[in-house]
């Protein structure tokens, strides 16, 4: 049979030699090994002060984008909850009042917008799903908590901020090709 | 009545007795250290600089832990279990030569508690009754797997002893004494006993793992099939106990093996370089306690290396490899001996 690496061993009960019997080759080749080992460069990433580089388009905690001029995108359409596949997601729709077109950017939307974290795969389908632009992953972590509540992350905590200055980058997963695939009717959920 | 002796007999044994303890504390430390940087770990480093302060850390845990006797537990016992093991692992450093001769005001004083003409008997003596530890609070416990551990444990060591016996008969054979003192007087220079009983250095080295239930010989208290062992019902610092016996043993054994085999607080070449005596002696106990660490270190690598035997490997190493090994070394020795004298 071939075999898939070139390190495999056929094992066989053949009687052990003399040498091999008494133990004491064997085991001074294992201890030359863990000697080697004891001088190798180590893996351990000290956590807080050093950090893991994440790989450009990481997929961590979610943001809710607003527009140029800071209106929410989401429209609360749902796709995002019917895509995800951990159903992670609910929301509560609401309409726009006149008066708050400075606010929202359609004339629907999200009163309430959850996330649970807990439920979330990190998968990145309801990006996908979004005809708005509207939701994003980010490499942010989501942070430990002691409690299940917390984890329920609301708008309080997804929506970015007003302030152009602190809003959240996405432009690693918004690339070019991302927007021009976006733009191909061929696939359904770009219609 | 010598006062000055007595005193300094007294002084002599606490500073010991402490730097037994130390070094036991901070075996634990290197223990973890030398097995995180075996697999590519930095091991712990956030209690002080480079977690110095990770053994403290570790005791006060310790202390701290709610203390439990299960109510099915024969309590007595259960706390005479960790005494016995602690006790006698402290026990067997008073008959090791932790280095020479010192000049204390024109007055020599031994750097050896007490210097027993039958030491070697004495450190069998106890590492023997330091089964009763473990036997004890395996019984006491009243829980099966602690009794399995227990069970075996006594019978790995009574297994072991006898092959380290043997092995300890035939380097009582080119000595000629059972003074450890005596013993390491004679392998001044570099006559290490090493190279003249190897076979016999490395079964008492490898019954030494044994009798410390270090792996690959840890079958009391592997994890896997008995929970711990022995120490399952244990908490707080009776287990503390136990855990910090093993540590003392390893010290305590790695001292016997440099004191029979490595020739104990002697330094090569140390004699050319014409230094002050009391001079000469701290340099030989620090030599001893350079040996000593190495020793450690190996038990430690050898841990960290070798998995663990199947309990009738392990049977069968000590009965059917070392045992006739050991009394195959006590014959050629005394072979050798009968005719070299003989000419």
């Amino acid at each position: 049979m071939q075999s898939l690496t070139d390190r495999s061993k056929i094992a066989s009960d053949k009687k052990m030699s003399f040498l091999e019997k008494i133990y004491l080759p064997a085991i001074a080749k294992g201890m030359a090994i863990t000697l080697k080992h004891f001088f190798k460069k180590k893996a351990t990433i000290s956590y807080p002060e050093q950090k893991r580089e994440f790989s450009e388009v990481y997929r961590g905690q979610h943001v809710l984008k607003r527009d140029d001029i800071g209106r929410e995108r989401c429209t609360a359409c749902g796709l995002c909850a019917v895509a995800c596949p951990a159903e992670a997601i609910t929301m509560i729709a609401a309409e726009r009042k006149p008066g708050e077109e400075n606010l929202y950017r359609e004339e629907k939307y999200a009163a309430v917008y959850e996330i649970n974290m807990l439920r979330c795969i990190f998968c990145g389908d309801c990006e996908e799903a979004c005809p708005k632009e509207a939701i994003f992953l980010t490499d942010r972590i989501v942070a430990s908590q002691y409690e299940r509540e917390p984890f329920i992350y609301g708008k309080d905590i997804l929506l970015e901020p007003l302030d152009i200055e602190k809003r959240i980058d996405i432009s690693k997963r918004q690339t070019e090709s991302v927007l021009k695939f976006k733009e191909n009717k061929r696939f359904a959920h770009n219609k | 009545m010598d006062w000055t002796l007595l005193l300094y007999k007294t002084i002599f044994l606490f500073i010991i007795f402490l730097i037994t303890l130390v070094v036991a504390m901070y075996s634990t430390y290197g223990e973890r250290k030398v097995a995180a940087f075996m697999q590519d770990r930095i091991g712990p480093n956030r209690a002080g600089i480079f977690g110095l302060l990770q053994p403290l850390a570790d005791g006060v845990k310790m202390f701290m832990k709610e203390e439990i006797i299960p109510l099915t537990a024969n309590k007595k016992l259960f706390i005479l279990g960790p005494s016995i093991a602690m006790s006698t692992a402290l026990l067997t450093g008073v008959v090791i030569p932790w280095g020479g001769m010192l000049n204390i005001g024109g007055r020599e004083f031994s750097m050896q508690i007490t210097d027993l003409n039958i030491g070697i008997l004495y450190v069998f003596a106890m590492v023997s009754i330091g089964v009763y530890g473990i036997m004890i609070g395996g019984w006491a416990s009243n829980n099966k797997y602690a009794l399995l551990g227990a069970i075996r444990a006594a019978s790995q060591m009574i297994s072991y002893e006898l092959a380290m016996g043997m092995s300890i008969v035939a380097l009582v054979l080119t000595t000629g004494t059972l003074s450890l003192h005596e013993i390491v007087s004679q392998q001044h220079g570099m006559h290490w006993n090493v190279f003249y009983q190897p076979l016999g250095f490395l079964i008492f080295m490898t019954c030494a793992f044994a009798e410390t239930n270090r792996a690959p010989f840890d079958l009391p208290e592997c994890e896997t099939e008995l929970i711990g062992g022995y120490h399952t019902e244990y908490s707080s610092m009776k287990l503390g106990f136990y855990l910090f016996a093993e540590y003392i043993n390893m010290f305590i054994s790695s001292a016997v093996i440099v004191t029979l085999y490595f020739g104990g607080f002697n330094m090569p070449f140390i004699d050319q370089l014409g230094l002050s005596p009391n001079f000469v002696t701290l340099l030989g106990s620090l030599f001893f306690f350079l040996k000593i660490f190495a020793f450690i270190f190996l038990f430690m690598w050898i841990r960290w290396t070798l998995p663990r035997f199947r309990y009738d490997q392990l049977m069968n190493l000590g009965w059917k490899g070392l045992l006739p090994l050991a009394i195959f070394n006590i014959m050629a020795t005394g072979v050798y001996y009968y005719f070299t004298e003989l000419i």
